[in-house]
């Protein structure tokens, strides 16, 4: 399988959907002649035209309403907002709006909108351009969460995203995009409510999305040097949740520690811990442990902000008190 | 704006034109009668609406369309069918003048299984696709971008259509208003905005909430054209209402339409409507009374005898009638439905 980058799997999902449904339209803050803020769209302008990929005023509660609305017709279109940030102006249309089209309607209108957004910290872009606000989508019912940590499923997340009927929030990661990873050639989509077993393991199940897969992938090596087999699990879908793969690798190894880069409150750590407390309790042989972000505005200088974002080594740490090593 | 089409009064900063009822004579006797009996239709269903919420019929808020008939009447019988509608919270007489099965209105107000929505939505949502009827909003405003966006789609597929949006004064004031407005002229998108003005923002009236109060004016710092018109007379609104659905269509253009009315009742059931306004404040607008009036000109101008309006009223009773037993007979939706629709189920 060929190795491209998280970006580019992005830019090839939308370019096979849009060649394959003339009703997919992409829509934004510079998409089109600047190309992506973060490049993403590159190229897509000249591709598709200036009907098909639409540069938008900065005005996220007005782009996202309109998008939401296109979609009550049956167009498809792909909101790119240029930072999930931007998503809290915007947040009336999404929560308010979008996620309940379908619901207080009865069911007879639907509002099939993909939200792209790119999210996290570890930039330098402090305390307004550094959030992680997964679970303030996941808690909203009618909306669907899902977020890509590799290549392959940031591609096939989206295809299955874009196929959708309801509304989507694809959240990205900034520090993913120039990652590199396989991606399965021909048709490929990732099917939502799916976890993955990224690293098959026996001692301890590590569950994590996005970036911090990446961060858990490095401290399962570590701890592999020292003997400790890690089964490394990417939820990849938020809302809906995998509730099946999480239990059955607990059921496994008795142990668990979820690691993720929100607030370490309140977060989609909290839901996956009382969930698997509620399905697996009786599995458990200590507390789950959860890593997560420090509860500090994000700081700007470097050795603050890296002080923030669970590490590789905060991570392990928290897997080897688990297991009382 | 055309050359070739008969002028129409645009509103500038030193007259603006409320325009005066249109010479019955230029409408079929038909039509004339239709309007009044449309708007007779709401009068009665919303007092009805008001005695079932009294005796615990219907709950949450509800907010009536009493007074406002005429801007119901007039702006929505210049729609074709094909254009799509959306509303705010006040919407129950678009909804019937719409032709959305009244008992289906009556049987969501309810909660029941038969309403509109299925007794999810209840009053602020009612809705009928098949009408194109795009529902009503609770959020003041929130439906504004979501309407300019059924407009894109309208040119995105190359249609005819236009997209009808109605909220109220309130909502011009709310930063979702003026991001859908920007937008709907920066792509020039076929959206007819109007603005219901009954002069109070639940208990704030528009003058102590917007700093410009002419409100016709708020498009066009957009270069949206800005009109208003006298919302308590059915003709006016439905003359220049329809041009100006026909300008939006020719020119894929939005055009921004202030229809002056009135609430007499409080915001919601739950106003009483008192401590805002004076007694005679509601008096001098009850005196403008829409559906009176066009009732004693529809006499006057021998359109129908005092026997027509009589028969008329108590066909319009007996709808309303039809629409509450609709209602009590409608079950509830079936608790164990009760997630059904969250998301979109498959085709």
């Amino acid at each position: 399988m060929p190795e491209i980058t998280y970006r580019e799997a992005l830019r090839d999902a939308l370019i096979e959907e849009m060649d394959l449904d003339p009703d997919v339209f992409i829509m934004g803050e510079e998409v089109g002649v600047f190309q992506g803020a973060y490049k993403v769209t590159e190229g897509l302008l000249d591709r598709f035209g200036e009907k098909r990929v639409v540069d938008t005023p900065i005005a996220e509660e007005g782009f996202i309403g309109l998008g939401a609305g296109a979609a009550m017709t049956g167009l498809r279109p792909v909101i790119e907002l240029m930072t999930v940030n931007f998503g809290m102006v915007a947040m009336d249309q999404i929560a308010n709006h979008a996620a309940k089209i379908s619901y207080m309607f009865g069911g007879r209108l639907k509002c099939p909108i993909v939200i792209r957004a790119p999210g996290g910290g570890g930039q330098q872009l402090t305390a307004q351009h550094s959030h992680s606000l997964d679970v303030w989508f996941a808690y909203i019912p009618g909306l669907k969460v899902v977020s890509p940590a590799v290549p392959a499923d940031a591609k096939g997340l989206l295809k299955t995203a874009i196929r959708d009927e309801n509304p989507v929030m694809f959240l990205e990661h900034l520090a993913l995009y120039n990652t590199r990873g396989a991606v399965p050639g021909g048709e490929h989509t990732v099917p939502f409510g799916a976890a993955d077993v990224k690293r098959p393991g026996t001692d301890v199940t590590l569950i994590s999305h996005s970036r911090m897969v990446l961060f858990a992938l490095q401290a399962a090596a570590q701890l592999a040097e020292e003997g400790v087999d890690v089964e490394v699990i990417d939820l990849r879908s938020i809302r809906p949740l995998d509730v099946e793969t999480l239990v059955r690798s607990v059921q496994k190894t008795n142990h668990c520690v979820i690691a993720e880069e929100e607030h370490r409150s309140f977060g989609v750590n909290a839901e996956v811990a009382a969930t698997i407390y509620e399905e697996a309790f009786d599995y458990l042989d200590a507390p789950i442990a959860r890593v997560g972000g420090v509860e500090v505005p994000m700081p700007y200088s470097k050795p603050l902000e890296q002080a923030v974002i669970p590490s590789p080594e905060k991570i392990a740490g928290a897997v080897r008190a688990t297991l009382g090593r | 704006m055309s050359q070739s089409q008969e002028p129409i009064d645009q509103a500038t900063d030193t007259d603006i034109p409320v325009r005066d009822a249109g010479d019955l004579a230029n409408y079929a006797n038909d039509q004339l009668i239709d309007f009044y009996s449309n708007m007779l239709f709401v009068r009665r269903f919303e007092e009805r609406v008001a005695e079932m919420y009294l005796r615990a019929k219907i709950g949450g808020y509800c907010h009536l369309n009493i007074g406002e008939e005429a801007t119901v009447v007039g702006t929505l019988k210049a729609l074709q069918e094909d254009d799509y509608f959306f509303g705010s919270y006040r919407e129950h007489g678009f909804a019937l003048v719409r032709d959305v099965p009244a008992g289906a209105v009556m049987a969501e107000l309810f909660g029941k299984r038969d309403g509109c929505a299925r007794g999810r939505g209840g009053s602020m949502h009612l809705v009928d696709p098949d009408r194109r009827f795009m529902g009503g909003y609770g959020i003041v405003g929130g439906s504004i971008p979501l309407s300019t966006g059924v407009a894109f789609a309208i040119k995105y597929r190359g249609g005819d259509e236009i997209v009808m949006s109605v909220f109220g004064d309130g909502a011009t004031n709310i930063g979702a208003f003026h991001e859908a407005l920007n937008m709907a002229s920066l792509w020039k998108l076929p959206t007819l905005f109007i603005c219901t003005n009954n002069l109070y923002g639940m208990g704030t009236s528009v003058d102590r909430a917007s700093a410009v109060t002419e409100l016709w004016k708020k498009g066009i710092a957009y270069d949206i054209p800005g009109y208003k018109v006298n919302g308590m007379d059915v003709l006016a609104v439905y003359q220049l209402t329809k041009k100006l659905v026909e300008e939006v269509r020719r020119t894929s253009e939005p055009i921004f339409v202030e229809c002056q009315t009135y609430r007499y009742r409080g915001h919601s059931m739950a106003d009483a409507g008192k401590n805002y306004r004076s007694d005679e404040e509601v008096q001098s607008w009850r005196e403008r009374d829409p559906v009176e009036n066009f009732r004693k000109r529809l006499i006057e101008g021998e359109i129908f005898t005092q026997k027509d309006a009589e028969a008329c009223e108590a066909d319009v009773l007996a709808r309303v009638q039809d629409a509450v037993d609709f209602a009590e007979a409608s079950p509830f939706p079936d608790v164990a439905e009760l997630d059904r629709f969250v998301y979109a189920e498959d085709e």
